[in-house]
């Protein structure tokens, strides 16, 4: 019945914004993830070859600006993670202080702009101490989706059912552990999915450190095409590659849940 | 080994405890029923600390667990609790659940501490299952399991919080030989149970509670056969 089936669903933790992720069930020849990835790849490849001159030279000129966008994107998530790990867990403390910092942190940064946030962490801080821009660039993704991630690890930490904490803590185990050796292990196949949807985001946001002197993708694009006047090819081109590379890395994460869900709770 | 000392509970307005005292001797197997709502898992869990008690003295061999200083993690070595829902970690193989609290918390040795826990397996009888998750096992399987990990501590007492109530009927009958075998070794048991077959044959003293207080209490033979109370003698009516 589908009661039954409705039962035994693995506990899924909701999500903020809209799934990035492929869904399983989507495997069709012709889903608009196939249809989206390889018709951008298609695109450039395309454009590319029969219009060498202005498409060719921005394709050459870019890659440099791809490798930053992988770089800070990878910066940021990695420091969001430590964040909003120890954010989740003060969020759940029942320490009054800690809790009430890390609630203060998440609701004073939900409420505010990334975009503002990169400039207020750049210019309004870079009055008292200057702060490199790449610098400025992570901390600033990394301090805002820290906030979100905070979220996603209290709900996954509260997913876990309470009997685990009582199991731990009747064996002699401190709070500390139990968080460390029970709670936190299994809190973390839970958080995976929304995890790789802040990633995604993460991916397309980086693209506003373009506004500091950042070369990323975005920024190269924009070199180039105030120089050669070719702003529709240059978009155009910067457009198709932030699209192949998030359907990639969405499959690519959707992959990697597979393998590390794998739940060893099935028989 | 036990010394409760008119301790009570609130959950609110609500009187959990009333003013209860008991208390278990070395050794002995004090098995608590009543219906559901009566206490009795609140006053086993108050016994290790995972309920907090409102007033009232707690002792455990000796230490006040619920005074401030108390190093409740300490007593807890000391005392094991099986659990309704068994609460293995899923995320752990059987071996590891059996290990684990061995050697962060009693610090032994890994090898020590592995040569223990397979031990216990077969003593509880699944030594085939040590690299199996708990999902791959049945209840019964599972809650022996819990049972072996508890035991992995090396504990002098230990506590049970209706173990056989979620298994399928077929299940408790190992379950509850794995608890005789334990109470024939000497282990000093507090059990909340519905098995009353059980609690005839292992209990050395029925404890009857009703509404948050123990409304009688006597070997089993005297309290099965020869209840004091009306209000005993009706619940024995309705579950015999």
């Amino acid at each position: 019945m589908a009661m039954g089936d409705a039962k035994r669903q693995p506990q899924v933790i909701e999500v903020g914004d809209g799934a990035a992720i492929p869904l399983k069930s989507d495997v069709g020849l012709f889903t608009a993830w196939r249809v989206a990835f390889f018709g951008a790849v298609a695109a450039l490849a395309y454009l590319g070859l029969t219009q060498p001159d202005p498409y060719l030279r921005i394709l050459l000129f870019v890659p440099d600006g791809i490798l930053v966008t992988f770089e800070v994107t990878m910066a940021s998530i990695l420091l969001a993670l430590v964040i909003g790990l120890f954010t989740g867990l003060g969020r759940l403390a029942k320490n009054r202080l800690v809790n009430g910092i890390a609630s203060l942190y998440v609701e004073v940064i939900r409420g505010i702009p990334l975009l503002v946030q990169i400039f207020y962490i750049y210019y309004a801080l870079g009055r008292i101490v200057r702060i490199p821009d790449l610098y400025s660039a992570v901390i600033a993704m990394a301090v805002c989706y820290g906030a979100y991630m905070g979220e996603i690890f209290r709900a996954g930490i509260q997913s876990i059912p309470r009997g685990q904490m009582e199991a731990a803590r009747s064996l002699g185990m401190t709070h500390a552990q139990a968080m460390r050796h029970i709670i936190i292990p299994q809190a973390f196949k839970v958080v995976l999915p929304p995890i790789g949807n802040e990633f995604i985001a993460l991916l397309k946001d980086s693209s506003l450190v373009s506004i500091l002197a950042v070369s990323d993708l975005l920024r190269r694009g924009r070199e180039f095409a105030s120089e050669s006047f070719t702003y529709f090819e240059t978009y155009t081109v910067v457009a198709l590659i932030y699209l192949a590379l998030t359907l990639f890395f969405s499959k690519l994460i959707g992959h990697m849940e597979e393998r590390l869900g794998v739940d060893k709770r099935a028989a | 080994m036990v010394e409760a000392q008119a301790i009570s509970k609130f959950f609110g307005a609500f009187r959990a405890l009333d003013r209860v005292s008991f208390d278990v001797h070395e050794g002995e197997k004090v098995v608590v029923i009543g219906p559901s709502g009566s206490g009795k898992s609140t006053l086993l869990r108050s016994i290790n600390g995972l309920e907090r008690i409102d007033r009232g003295r707690m002792l455990v061999d000796g230490v006040d667990i619920h005074a401030p200083g108390t190093d409740i993690n300490k007593v807890r070595e000391e005392v094991g609790m099986v659990f309704q829902s068994f609460n293995l970690f899923p995320h752990k193989t059987v071996l590891e659940n059996l290990t684990l609290a061995q050697i962060i918390v009693r610090r032994r040795a890994r090898a020590d501490a592995v040569e223990r826990a397979k031990g216990l397996l077969a003593k509880v009888g699944i030594p085939e299952k040590a690299g199996a998750y708990p999902s791959q096992l049945s209840g019964g399987q599972q809650q022996r399991v819990a049972i072996a990990r508890s035991l992995a501590m090396g504990p002098k007492l230990m506590l049970f919080d209706e173990p056989t109530s979620a298994l399928d009927p077929e299940m408790i009958g190992e379950v509850l030989e794995v608890m005789k075998a334990l109470a024939r070794e000497g282990m000093t048991m507090v059990v909340v149970t519905h098995e009353m077959g059980f609690a005839r044959e292992v209990a050395d003293r029925v404890i009857f509670m009703d509404a948050g207080v123990i409304l009688e209490e006597g070997p089993p033979s005297q309290f099965f056969n020869n209840p004091a109370q009306e209000r005993t003698k009706l619940f024995l009516s309705q579950i015999l």
